[in-house]
């Protein structure tokens, strides 16, 4: 059965348009610290989520409000969480790194690699108590790093666990580039320790939800854990505010914050010769130029933009679904400011 | 004299003695960008990125200091040594009583701290006394750029395994990395005095376990560290405006503490009030109370901690970390 990509690009867009509304909350300053979106992995988002059933668990990241969005939990109450409202849906105590809805068995973490173990665990009670349920755990490629979360796959490949592991790699670890952080090859860690991997496009909805149903089968048939390899693009990087990426785009008004007190330290008189010096200086400058050449970052990167080519054929009633959706998020952000008492 | 922001401070103590010292290298997540001036200054070789990795090159970090090397590693927070324990707790920790004195871990762990711009409770802990629980651990916790750059080069020179604590509110670029991301929309509690001042021109090495009283007072000790030094501060002023006269401890490291002025303290006021944003129960407060009357010193005492988790909104934050209002309440309390 071929995905309905009407019913996932709706999700995508309503992703899409949440979590832009969410950077506008976190720009005005209504919301104080880090803002992690997952603008960019949406396709993931909606190709996983859409097809988790009643029972069925999610261990997110940092970056899970979107996820939470497409699982059914109420938006006026994530957004009002979001606002540390204590109307929302933690009582304002959890923020967006820390999202719980009991009904829905989902949990967050900011530690990065947590929702291993997470889902590990959810794996193993729906093994025990409610077979045919599954666990499905989010994490970006940097979290590949983390012990547990590879102590979790050999953990959840020997019992034979209903867990997918979904690996989103955005090929960024903060600030880091994989290339230069992570030795080998992902697919081979995985495959090393008794999970299936199925690689996939995470741009590519319809690619992640063929993937994701393959293996959701699997682990509701006692088939035990894969590993789900999508890559994708962060449109913000790591958090709002990035410092990359504002001195990328704002670089007259970043650069010189920057530049001024590394002359003075590539300048100063004790230290490392200037060829090493020169080294460290190229190190910087490319980590910087790496940003401003991510090719990804284009449109033609995204996975809205990707799906909608496919429905432009429509395009009447693809607009007027947009327009209902796009009304549909302005009017939970209006809920969840006003209605509340202050 | 010249001025530095607090995370200026430790990172100019840190070149000054990298520049004398080669065996000094500095790795963790995300340094060769968060740490780019030394990077420029000392090269890569010197100045590494890590993969988000803590297990490994924490624990990396211990054997290559038993090695000859002088290791500074950093963590993004104090919070995600709750990965890498195992390190400082059962190695890093370990390893000078387990020789029988024959080797030590001349390592530095570095990590921002503490809380007060809305980033939830899994990142704004401060954790200090869970750290100085641990026999073999030096937990240092600064509240000035003066002391921070002073103490940090202690702590490189120090034979022993040192956590060293950053507030994230005293530091400039913290607060701009994690909390505002550029924005001039959000407004943080910073203590002015605290994030910037005035520091030597030379780093000299300032003692261990030495506490400075950063106010005197008669009727009252309020003994605090990093931020909480600074709502001390504001407390007492408060305070003396109602003729209270509470005086401020700031211990400047947990461990080792400074037991002698915590007893003339007691002794010369017969009034403590600990101010310890880290939690409450089984900690620092609880620790100062156990040396005062060890000591057999009749003293009234009280606490003002963090009780709970530390909530994400920043209204509940607000309340749940140590402020000026819960500090005068509770000196007002002994006082009545």
């Amino acid at each position: 059965m071929p995905p309905d990509l009407w019913q996932l690009y709706s999700l995508m867009f309503k992703c899409r348009r949440f979590e832009e509304a969410v950077a506008k909350l976190w720009h005005d300053g209504l919301i104080s610290g880090e803002m992690h979106l997952g603008t960019g992995e949406e396709a993931i988002v909606a190709g996983v989520v859409s097809l988790l059933q009643e029972g069925d668990a999610l261990a997110l990241d940092h970056r899970g409000t979107a996820a939470l969005l497409v699982r059914g939990v109420d938006p006026v109450l994530l957004v009002r969480e979001l606002l540390g409202y204590p109307e929302g849906l933690c009582g304002g105590r959890g923020g967006h790194m820390h999202l719980f809805s009991q009904p829905h068995l989902a949990v967050s973490s900011g530690i990065v690699g947590a929702s291993g173990p997470a889902a590990t665990g959810f794996g193993l009670a729906a093994q025990y108590q409610n077979p045919g349920a599954v666990a499905v755990a989010f994490f970006g490629e940097g979290a590949m790093n983390q012990g547990m979360l590879l102590e979790s796959l050999n953990l959840a490949a020997v019992w034979q666990l209903p867990v997918i592991f979904v690996c989103k790699n955005d090929g960024w670890a903060i600030t880091s580039t994989d290339g230069s952080m992570t030795a080998g090859d992902l697919n081979e860690r995985a495959r090393g320790l008794g999970v299936p991997v199925i690689e996939i496009d995470g741009r590519d909805v319809s690619d992640v939800w063929q993937a994701a149903q393959t293996a959701l089968e699997r682990a509701r048939s006692g088939q035990g854990p894969t590993f789900l390899h999508a890559r994708c693009v962060h449109f913000e990087a790591h958090f709002l505010g990035f410092q990359l990426l504002r001195m990328v785009r704002h670089p007259l008004r970043e650069m010189p914050r920057v530049a001024v007190p590394l002359t003075h330290a590539i300048l100063k008189k004790d230290g490392e010769p200037f060829r090493i010096r020169l080294a460290g200086l190229r190190k910087v400058l490319a980590a910087v130029w790496r940003t401003v050449r991510d090719p990804r970052r284009g449109l033609a990167h995204d996975p809205l933009w990707r799906t909608r080519r496919l429905l432009r054929a429509d395009l009447s009633r693809l607009q007027a679904m947009e327009n209902d959706l796009t009304r549909e998020v302005d009017h939970i952000i209006a809920s969840a400011l006003v209605g509340v008492p202050s | 004299m010249k001025k530095m922001s607090f995370t200026q401070a430790v990172d100019d103590a840190l070149a000054q003695a990298m520049a004398k010292d080669p065996q000094i290298i500095v790795f963790g997540e995300d340094i060769p960008l968060l740490r780019r001036e030394l990077l420029v200054r000392f090269g890569p070789q010197r100045v590494r990125g890590t993969p988000i990795s803590e297990s490994a090159f924490v624990g990396a970090a211990v054997t290559a200091a038993m090695a000859g090397l002088r290791p500074v590693v950093e963590l993004y927070m104090v919070d995600f040594l709750g990965v890498c324990l195992d390190a400082l707790l059962n190695h890093a920790a370990k390893v000078e009583a387990f020789s029988g004195g024959k080797w030590s871990v001349p390592l530095v762990v570095r990590a921002p701290c503490g809380g007060g711009y809305g980033d939830g409770g899994q990142h704004e802990q401060s954790l200090w006394g869970w750290l100085a629980h641990i026999p073999g651990l030096t937990v240092v916790v600064p509240a000035t750029p003066a002391d921070a750059g002073g103490l940090f080069l202690t702590a490189l020179q120090h034979e022993g395994p040192v956590v060293f604590l950053e507030h994230k509110l005293l530091s400039e670029s913290w607060l701009e990395f994690l909390g505002s991301g550029g924005r001039q929309t959000v407004q943080y509690n910073v203590p002015e005095a605290g994030a910037r001042g005035e520091v030597p021109q030379i780093w000299k090495p300032l003692p261990l376990g030495q506490a400075i009283e950063r106010r005197p007072g008669g009727d009252v000790m309020i003994v605090s560290a990093a931020v909480g030094v600074h709502r001390a501060l504001e407390a007492a002023e408060s305070l003396e405006q109602q003729g209270i006269s509470a005086g401020v401890l700031d211990l400047r490291s947990v461990s080792p503490l400074d037991t002698t002025a915590l007893r003339a303290a007691a002794q010369n006021t017969g009034r403590l009030c600990v101010v310890d944003e880290d939690y409450e129960g089984f900690g620092l407060s609880g620790e100062v109370a156990a040396v005062v009357l060890e000591a057999g010193i009749p003293v009234q005492f009280s606490r003002v901690c963090t009780q709970s988790t530390i909530p994400y909104a920043r209204h509940l934050e607000d309340q749940v970390l140590p402020n000026r209002e819960r500090i005068v309440a509770a000196v007002q309390n002994m006082m009545s």
